[in-house]
């Protein structure tokens, strides 16, 4: 997920790419002469935005956690879609600049970050490899089914499903604050939603 | 002449941001710490469907006002919220009282909302598993305070007592406080409270008719703005 820059063979994000915002697809443009060159830069840029990572839980990309939906790059300009986990979070203006900046770094002009709500952002966004991710970083994955607060939350730490919730909230809009009552660690948890 | 859509969305985002303001007020305040976070998370998920709603609000007036000036710029007469969340917080009951009035009553009016595919549905779709967690937030307080102490009860049940009038106006227009209802009266059981009757109904807010309380929240949260026109930080 974060791989180096330099690769030369790059797909896209997360779906086809749509027709461009500019016009119809058949419209004519005005390419440079080399390029070759250019769809490097293109997709430097989409890798550079993919591998932005979110400022509250730093262990992963906001690709891996599901936030960003949609990075198109034609000639240099680039448009990224992102979503918000929740409507409040704070974190979210941070990650649009960071966007702009890691975009403009790989050679990225005229950057440009829309916001989507839909589809919702769930933690079902949050894959696999994302949630090792997060268990090894001390923070509980969410669990993924539909009956969340039946379930219970592993400890992070000891793995033991012998837990218990401290507080429904924690530090930040997407966390809650459990302990383990086997090794006794308090941890946060990824609270479903 | 504005559009019923625009006043419908400024309504929605008024209730949103001042019962925002009011939960941030117990920011520093709260009984325990983490309560203190637990509202404080709350009114950063209120604001953010404050934010949503008034920023779309703005666009569809087409005057070339966005949140802010929505927010910090208008009067107490233009201001379109329901009166129970202007109230003052009062204590810790009835801040949790006015929580599970309002929160239910959002998470319902969202569901509905969310089934559309408008932009307002967009924003009620994103909107309602952070409602139905607040709801809940406020569903264990009154069942813990209500089936607690004598004194923990007398004030529980006060506090339910005070705001209900208030909740009629949620419903203004809308046949949903019958499956508001079926909601908030299994939690006064379990909370052995008494469910209030039905009778005196305060109402005006959507008109920008408003209690006193309004006024003085307004300013206290507009004062910055107000005092400095056009600062940024």
């Amino acid at each position: 997920m974060t791989a180096p820059l330099t690769g030369a063979t790059v797909e896209p994000i997360i779906e086809p790419m749509p027709e461009p915002l500019s016009g119809p697809l058949d419209a004519p443009t005005a390419g440079p002469v080399d390029g070759r060159a250019d769809e490097r830069v293109d997709g430097r840029v989409r890798e550079a935005v993919a591998a932005v990572r979110d400022p509250e839980l730093r262990v992963l990309t906001i690709e891996e956690l599901g936030v960003l939906r949609e990075v198109l790059v034609e000639d240099g300009r680039v448009v990224v879609t992102v979503t918000p986990t929740y409507l409040g979070c704070p974190a979210m203006e941070v990650i649009k600049s960071d966007i702009v900046s890691a975009a403009r770094a790989a050679g990225g002009r005229d950057v440009e970050v829309l916001v989507t709500y839909s589809p919702p952002w769930t933690t079902d966004w949050i894959g696999e490899e994302a949630r090792a991710k997060l268990g090894a970083a001390g923070v509980a994955p969410p669990g993924g089914g539909p009956v969340p607060l039946t379930l219970s939350v592993r400890c992070p730490h000891c793995g033991s499903p012998d837990t218990a919730q401290i507080a429904r909230y924690g530090a930040t809009l997407c966390r809650a604050l459990w302990r383990c009552t086997r090794c006794r660690q308090p941890f946060e948890h990824l609270r479903d939603h | 002449m504005t559009s019923p859509l625009f006043e419908e969305v400024l309504a929605l985002g008024d209730d949103a941001l001042v019962a925002a303001q009011r939960m941030a007020e117990w920011c520093a305040r709260a009984p325990e710490l983490e309560e203190d976070v637990a509202l404080a998370n709350i009114a950063l998920d209120l604001l953010g469907q404050a934010r949503a709603l008034l920023s779309y609000a703005g666009e569809l007036e087409g005057l070339g006002r966005d949140e802010d000036e929505l927010a910090y710029l208008r009067d107490e007469h233009e201001f379109r919220n329901v009166q129970l969340v202007e109230l003052d917080n009062g204590d810790f009951a009835v801040t949790m009282a006015k929580l599970l009035c309002f929160g239910t009553h959002q998470h319902l009016l969202q569901t509905d909302l969310a089934a559309g595919g408008s932009r307002l549905a967009q924003i009620a779709a994103k909107a309602v598993k952070e409602t139905a967690y607040h709801a809940g937030h406020a569903a264990r307080w009154t069942v813990l305070l209500g089936d607690g102490t004598a004194e923990s009860h007398r004030r529980m049940q006060e506090a339910i007592d005070h705001v209900w009038p208030y909740t009629h106006e949620l419903f203004e227009g809308s046949d949903r406080r019958g499956r508001w209802l079926a909601r908030v009266e299994p939690v006064l059981e379990e909370a052995g409270l008494n469910r209030p009757e039905d009778g005196w109904a305060p109402t005006g807010g959507r008109h920008g008719v408003h209690t006193e309380a309004l006024g003085r929240m307004l300013a206290e949260m507009q004062s910055l703005r107000r005092a400095h026109p056009g600062a940024t930080w």
